[in-house]
Order: structure tokens, then C-alpha cells, then sequence
């Protein structure tokens, strides 16, 4: 059982490098326009892997607060939107109250920094996924925009049919 | 080429794999990236600073709303990339008239499936929307989906029949205006004295807190990233299936 | 997450990768990209990336295989390699 936790502890690292070299071979080598695209794809997903397993924790959950966490501060407000906070000026330390709208967020809540895993490379990684989508949709409509013009989505016909002058 | 490209993909590879020895354990706590400072912070301060307690939507929206905002503008330029690269109209296609051109009648039970779930879906994509700040989910992923639904329409009748609800222009449109929301509120927060995209000034026209006035329009930008993504994902695919010519999809 | 699960979707992933690559039927080879997907996604969530994996499960198990089944359908479906 160690011998397989000291595995699995650079597992994902090797894993993420053998998946992107496939990518890769597929971009060099494939003639196929969209086995490239695919390529192009798996190698991107490699390197999305990559970070995300930069940003685990051991022990740590999503990162995303608890409910009791978000809600702890909550039993004062309750009563007042049973309709006394207009009369009543609770919760000076905040400045929001001049308008009669009183916090309902707590402001005391203890959050530890190791109970949530690393947010900050799940947003990079995040809007990566959908700009390579946008740039896969682009790779295609090249492709088709090939297709059109000489017939075949193959790289090297392609080559031939430009060498020999259409 | 083949062999060629095996050799610089396996001396790639093996130039990688000897790296990864020096990385850190599989979920170390204490490896460079998890105990870097801004980690930190987003993870300890987040709900103080913004109410928000999905940390990912928090700092998509804001601490990196400026980055968030231009991964938008690129999905768009996409959308347009494609449509200037595949477009094209009836009067120049010479082969536009030498594809078939059948009479689709839309199949009952795929078309009452599609009927009945396509709402289900719309309402779905709203409440990832618009829920994005407590649970998992936002602009990017609703507007996919509200997107997919779209896409479902052309594809159990046709693309005609998706047409009528989303005629091309009103899709670029709303890709526009996405990306004129997201502008809007840095605009906003910079013409009453603040940073572009700092948001918390805004509380002076909102009825809120300064703290309750970042979270609010957090909202306010993941809808504009919705309509951009929604709009786009449309308009790939209904250039991708009609080769271009919105005449018929797949 | 369990490192069980991890490595039984870990080696998934290495299979589905090359069998979509090596396939000729490119329209199989949409279908697997897509089980690709699917596989990296289910990782992520393991990983705690939830917003992530979402993203994942939309885009590239969703909407990203129908981009590639319509040029596939509108181009030609056999390949050479």
C-alpha cells in the first residue's frame, strides 16, 4: 500500500506529461486536419490538468464556503426584516446603514487557509477551457474553409495540390 | 516526418519527465503554490472583503475582472473570426446550389423530447447564472448551456426553425452587448471615482453596502459574460453545420 | 480524492487519448474525444476543482464533440492516418 501511495504522489505529474506528449505527436504528425485539432485539444487538457493538480490540498474541500460559515452572523438580521430596522440602529460598524440596509453578511467568520483547496488556478484554468473551445471552433471552420476550397481535409493531398498548381 | 516527430516528441517528453521529480507532492499544503500569499488571501479574505463564498466566482469576477473581461472579448473576436472566415452568402456560393436540398419533417418524439426539455434546460442555465456565487457555476458555464439549448432546437428540427428565435443579427447583437454590460460596470465604477472594475463604488447607486455592491455586481457581470458566450457558442455552430450558408443544418 | 479512482481514470484517460487519435472513423473519434472529456472532467471534481469540471462537462463533453461532429458530417468522415 506505501509503495502505491509513493506512486500515486507524482502519479498525475507523470501522467499529465505522457498526455500532452501524445498531443503533441498528433500535431506534428497526424495529416489529418481535425485528428490535429484533437491533438490540439488533448494537449491543452494536459497542461489544464497540470494545474489543477498544482492547486490540491490534502484534507482540503471545494472552494467554496460552508453554510454554517456564511450564515453565522445571520440571527440578529432575521428579526430585523420582521420590520424594526427602521427604528432601530444596529450594526454601526457598518457605513451601508445610513441607507436602512442593514448587513447581512458576517464579517466575523474564522476561515482557515488550508480547509479550501487553492481557488486561484481553478480560475486561471477556467476560462482557459472556453477560450480553447472558441479557438477549436476557429481550427474547424478553417478546416471547412479547406474542405471547400480543394476537396480533402488531408495535409499532405493539400501540399500536393498546391505544388502542382491546382 | 513520422519518425522525426517521434524523436523530438520522445526527447521532449523524457526532457519532462526528468523535471518532475523536483516538483512538489501530490497535495503538499505547503508547496510553493498553496502557501504563496495572494492563494492566501483569496482563500481567507475573500468572504470579508466581497460576501461571496464561492472563492472561484469571486476572483473571476473581480480581483481578476479585467482579465475575465478580455477572455470575453477573445470568444467574440472568435465568433467573428469564424463567421468572416466561413460566411457566406447565396448570391457568390457557386456550389451552394448543387447541394441537396431536402424537405426535413421534424420526427414527433424527438421534436416533443426537445419541446418539453428545452425549457427545463433554459430554466437550468438561468439558475447557474444567476446562483454562480453559491454553488459551482456562472457566466462561462450557463451561458454554455443556455447556448446548448439553442443548439438543441436546430438540431431536432432545423436550423431554420432556431433561426426564428435567433435570427443572426439579434446574436451578434447580444454578443455585443455582453461585452458593452461588462464594460459598462467598469465604466460606471470609474466615472464615480474609482478604478476601472472596482466595484465597491458603487454602492453610491446602489441601494447597498460597499461589501454587498461588489457581490451585486459580480451578478451583473457574469450575465454580460452569458449573453457574449451564449450568443457565440450559437453562432459557431450554426456556421460549423450550414458550411456557412444558414440555409440548412446538420 | 482516492487515489484508487485517481489512477483507474488516470490510465482511462491514456487509453481514450490515443484510441481517439489512432481511430480512422472520424466521427468515432469525435465520440471518444468526447469520453475524454467526460473522464478529465470526473478527475477535476475529484481534485475539488468543482467549477472546473463543470466548465469541462459543458464545453468540452458538451458542445466542443458537436463542433467536431458538424465539420466532420460536413467535410469528409474517413481518415488516413
Amino acid at each position: 500500500m506505501e509503495f502505491f501511495e509513493a506512486i500515486s504522489a507524482k502519479f498525475n505529474y507523470w501522467i499529465y506529461v505522457i498526455i500532452m506528449m501524445i498531443g503533441l505527436y498528433a500535431m506534428i504528425a497526424k495529416t489529418n486536419m481535425v485528428k490535429k485539432l484533437i491533438g490540439m485539444s488533448v494537449f491543452q487538457t494536459a497542461i489544464i490538468l497540470f494545474y489543477v493538480s498544482i492547486g490540491v490540498k490534502d484534507g482540503a474541500t471545494i472552494p467554496i464556503l460552508y453554510h454554517d460559515q456564511v450564515h453565522a452572523g445571520h440571527h440578529h438580521d432575521d428579526h430585523a426584516h420582521n420590520g424594526e430596522h427602521y427604528d432601530t440602529p444596529h450594526g454601526t460598524d457598518h457605513e451601508a446603514d445610513e441607507y436602512g440596509y442593514p448587513s447581512r453578511h458576517a464579517p466575523d467568520v474564522v476561515i482557515d487557509g488550508d480547509d479550501f483547496a487553492n481557488p486561484l488556478v481553478h480560475v486561471l484554468m477556467l476560462t482557459a477551457i472556453v477560450v480553447g473551445v472558441s479557438t477549436l471552433g476557429v481550427g474547424l471552420a478553417i478546416t471547412q474553409k479547406l474542405h471547400r476550397e480543394f476537396g480533402t481535409i488531408e495535409e499532405n493531398e493539400i501540399h500536393d495540390m498546391i505544388k502542382s498548381g491546382k | 516526418m513520422k519518425s522525426l516527430a517521434l524523436i523530438s516528441v520522445v526527447i521532449t517528453g523524457w526532457l519532462l519527465l526528468s523535471a518532475v521529480g523536483d516538483f512538489p507532492d501530490w497535495g503538499d499544503p505547503n508547496s510553493p503554490a498553496n502557501s504563496y500569499r495572494l492563494s492566501q488571501h483569496f482563500v481567507t479574505e475573500t468572504f470579508h472583503e466581497t460576501a461571496v463564498p464561492n472563492m472561484v466566482t469571486a476572483v473571476l469576477a473581480d480581483y481578476r475582472g479585467y482579465d475575465t473581461m478580455f477572455e470575453t472579448v477573445v470568444i467574440f473576436t472568435a465568433g467573428i473570426a469564424i463567421i468572416s472566415i466561413l460566411r457566406r452568402f447565396t448570391s457568390d456560393g457557386a456550389d451552394a446550389g448543387t447541394e441537396k436540398v431536402y424537405e426535413k419533417r421534424p420526427d414527433l418524439i424527438v421534436d416533443t423530447t426537445c419541446r418539453l426539455m428545452i425549457p427545463i434546460i433554459q430554466l437550468f442555465a438561468l439558475y447557474v447564472i444567476a446562483h454562480g456565487h453559491h454553488s459551482p457555476g456562472g457566466g462561462f458555464q450557463g451561458g454554455v448551456i443556455f447556448g446548448a439549448s439553442f443548439i438543441l432546437i436546430a438540431l431536432s428540427r432545423d436550423l431554420q426553425a432556431a433561426h426564428k428565435w435567433v435570427p443572426e443579427q439579434r446574436v451578434l447583437n447580444l454578443a455585443g452587448i455582453g461585452i458593452l454590460i461588462y464594460a459598462g460596470f467598469g465604466l460606471a465604477s470609474m466615472f464615480l471615482g474609482q478604478n476601472f472594475l472596482d466595484y465597491a463604488i458603487l454602492h453610491k447607486i446602489m441601494p447597498a453596502s460597499p461589501i454587498e455592491a461588489r457581490y451585486h455586481s459580480m451578478l451583473g457581470v457574469e450575465i454580460g459574460v452569458a449573453f457574449t458566450v451564449t450568443a457565440i457558442m450559437y453562432s459557431i455552430y450554426s456556421n460549423l453545420a450550414s458550411k456557412g450558408t444558414m440555409k440548412e443544418g446538420l | 480524492m482516492i487515489w484508487q479512482f485517481d489512477l483507474i481514470i488516470l490510465v482511462f484517460l491514456v487509453i481514450t487519448a490515443i484510441i481517439s487519435l489512432q481511430v480512422k472513423d472520424l466521427l468515432a473519434a469525435s465520440m471518444i474525444f468526447g469520453v475524454y472529456s467526460f473522464l478529465m472532467c470526473l478527475l477535476w471534481a475529484g481534485m475539488a476543482a468543482v467549477d472546473v469540471a463543470f466548465t469541462e462537462a459543458a464545453v468540452g463533453a458538451g458542445v466542443s464533440s458537436v463542433f467536431l461532429i458538424a465539420t466532420v458530417l460536413r467535410t469528409s468522415r474517413r481518415s488516413s492516418d
